[in-house]
């Protein structure tokens, strides 16, 4: 798969001990220690309060909140996920290059922007608020406007993965199938489903933990009352504000745990399904 | 080898499963509490930053005094952050039945931007729908190692004053005003925007709202200074000890922060009545107490007097009589290239 390990080495003796301890201690400084802080404050009460923290309603609210939006929007992103890729990987035509930056464009514009742009479009002062107040539909500072929020900055996770993978893969297979008459439906499912499985479930995981850890776009379209439209970023800053530090800290404590399990998925895949994954995420 | 990829299949397929599952099962639980939430009688409360534990008092107060006199189950849900900012969410079509906000401009601004309630909506209640006051008072570290007492020593260089940005938070506004008030004082027109200058020079941070400078200032420990509404300051004494003095200046201003139905939005939701309660309930004894226990100076002349030794007296001048009104002075300077945008520079 890679090259032998010995030869990518550099032989300069000292350096390597000294880098390697450098990485370490920056790591434990800067990653492991905020994290261990952060689990710290959420128990520093004791076990029953931090449950008591995390069953509070406002809490299970944010918490279900957090798991509807995500729940909409990652499948939305697979779907479309799967869509682009299939067609950047597998066809040429001309502007591929220029779909390819749009795709990006979420990962380089600030979460602020991709919050504000449903204001000016849905909220009562932008292009369609007359319209929408008259037909009594809630966008902005509603569930569909935080779900509106995530999709868009999350939107190139699913596609970026499966996009390298599928044009390594290229469309010998398919054509084979087409060849032996299999249809378009049957192909799709029996021949490119299976190649990219463990691509696509790898994008859905990374999505999905964007979709719940977002802050940014969805703090812009909340409207912030509590209970109903805070997620659980959104929750902690609350918090944090009514100087309820262990309820804080509880719920930050959640979403890091949703940031070790993701991690731990994410590992194991890398490890067990390396050769269908794009070859970036190879070890 | 079939049989390999077959294991596999079914492998993501539960996997899938189980994500699905979940997706499915989430709906269900939160279409549940939407279905029961439509039934109930519910308002929303749009409110500024520092008034969070002050609501949270009342409309507990309030939902079991409405229940005794209507038999109605009801619920308000609130929102917090800076003055400004709430304002801009109501006009972006937030859906609020009252707005309780820092000062009279921010509503000012609903009423003429979005046309949610008529412009003359100061004078619906008593006392310039103001149902408390606020002053702006110093907190400062304890001991007081600066040796801060009045506005004049907050120029001193090396001196780190914490307060919010003027243009989203409304204590910001009125501690800006109250520093203009003491500048004027002691040094007429001109005096005071030199001082206000030399203020904002000592900022080493705005934060968009109190309640994001409070925390700045204890929590964080940032600055020497935090330029604090009164019950702000009292709140942090109360929750974080005696690691802080309060320090009442020699004048300060009198916060009027005022409260209002938004009426295009009671209407729309059918909550007239019931929010009409509520903003006469802030009014009421039972209310003005819980309203001075949070540290805010109550109308009410007997809660006031009762509570009279909470709240140091010392000289305010008001909105009107040193302003001309809000009116005059957000434009003159809180607007876009007004006095505070000549004299802040970030950095």
């Amino acid at each position: 798969m890679s090259s032998s390990p010995g030869s990518s080495s550099i032989r300069m003796p000292g350096i390597a001990p000294l880098l390697v301890f450098a990485s370490i201690a920056a790591m434990v400084l800067l990653v492991v220690g905020p994290l261990a802080i952060v689990f710290t404050e959420a128990f520093s009460k004791g076990l029953s309060r931090f449950f008591l923290e995390i069953r509070e309603p406002d809490a299970v609210a944010a918490i279900r909140l957090t798991l509807l939006v995500a729940a909409i929007s990652v499948p939305l992103n697979a779907v479309f996920g799967i869509a682009a890729a299939w067609t950047v990987a597998k066809f040429e035509f001309r502007g591929k290059s220029l779909l390819l930056t749009i795709i990006d464009l979420p990962f380089s514009i600030s979460p602020v922007v991709s919050g504000l742009v449903w204001v000016l479009l849905f909220g009562a002062q932008g292009w369609f608020g007359e319209w929408l107040i008259d037909h009594d539909v809630k966008i902005i500072f509603a569930t569909t406007g935080l779900v509106l929020a995530t999709v868009l900055v999350t939107l190139p996770f699913v596609a970026r993965e499966l996009i390298p993978l599928m044009q390594d893969q290229g469309s010998d297979e398919e054509s084979a199938a087409i060849t032996l008459g299999a249809d378009g439906f049957t192909t799709f499912w029996k021949i490119t489903i299976p190649n990219i499985k463990w691509a696509l479930l790898y994008g859905v995981l990374l999505c999905n933990a964007r979709a719940m850890g977002e802050f940014g776009a969805v703090s812009v379209v909340s409207g912030h009352i509590r209970g109903m439209t805070t997620t659980l970023p959104l929750h902690v800053e609350v918090l944090y504000n009514d100087y309820d530090f262990v309820g804080a800290f509880a719920a930050a404590s959640l979403l890091a745990s949703l940031g070790l399990v993701t991690l731990v998925v994410k590992t194991a895949l890398e490890w067990r399904h390396a050769g269908e994954l794009s070859a970036t995420r190879r070890h | 080898m079939t049989f390999d990829t077959n294991l596999t299949r079914r492998r993501l397929i539960t996997a899938s499963a189980a994500l699905g599952a979940g997706a499915a099962a989430t709906p269900l639980l939160l279409g549940a509490g939407q279905a029961q939430a439509a039934d109930a009688l519910t308002l929303l409360n749009v409110s500024y930053d520092p008034t969070r534990e002050l609501y949270k008092a009342i409309n507990s107060a309030f939902a079991s005094w409405w229940k005794g006199r209507t038999n109605q189950t009801i619920t308000i849900n609130q929102s917090h952050g800076g003055s400004g900012k709430q304002a801009r969410s109501v006009i972006d079509g937030l859906q609020a039945d009252v707005v309780t906000l820092a000062l009279a401009a921010d509503i000012d601004e609903i009423a003429a931007r979005a046309k949610l309630l008529p412009a003359n909506w100061q004078s619906r209640l008593p006392n310039n729908s103001t149902p408390y006051t606020s002053t702006i008072i110093f907190l400062v570290r304890k001991g007081n190692p600066w040796k801060i007492r009045d506005w004049g020593d907050l120029v001193k260089p090396g001196v780190g004053v914490i307060t919010p940005n003027p243009k989203t938070s409304g204590g910001a506004r009125w501690a800006y005003l109250a520093g203009w008030a003491y500048g004027s004082r002691v040094g007429g027109a001109a005096g005071a925007k030199e001082y206000v200058t030399k203020l904002y020079k000592n900022v080493p941070v705005l934060d968009t709202g109190a309640r994001g400078a409070t925390t700045s200032f204890a929590q964080r420990g940032l600055g020497d200074v935090l330029l604090s509404w009164e019950n702000e300051a009292q709140l942090v004494i109360d929750e974080f000890g005696p690691k802080f003095d309060i320090v009442y200046p020699s004048s300060s201003i009198l916060a009027e922060p005022p409260v209002a139905l938004v009426d295009k939005n009671v209407d729309r939701h059918k909550t007239r009545t019931l929010a009409e309660g509520y903003l006469n309930f802030l009014y009421s004894p039972l209310a003005q107490e819980i309203i001075a226990k949070n540290h805010f100076r109550p109308r009410n002349p007997d809660i006031a007097a009762k509570y009279a030794s909470q709240f140091k007296q010392i000289p305010l001048v008001t909105i009107d009589q040193a302003f001309g009104g809000w009116k005059k002075a957000q434009v003159t300077h809180f607007a876009d290239g007004g006095v505070f945008d000549q004299i802040y520079k970030p950095g």
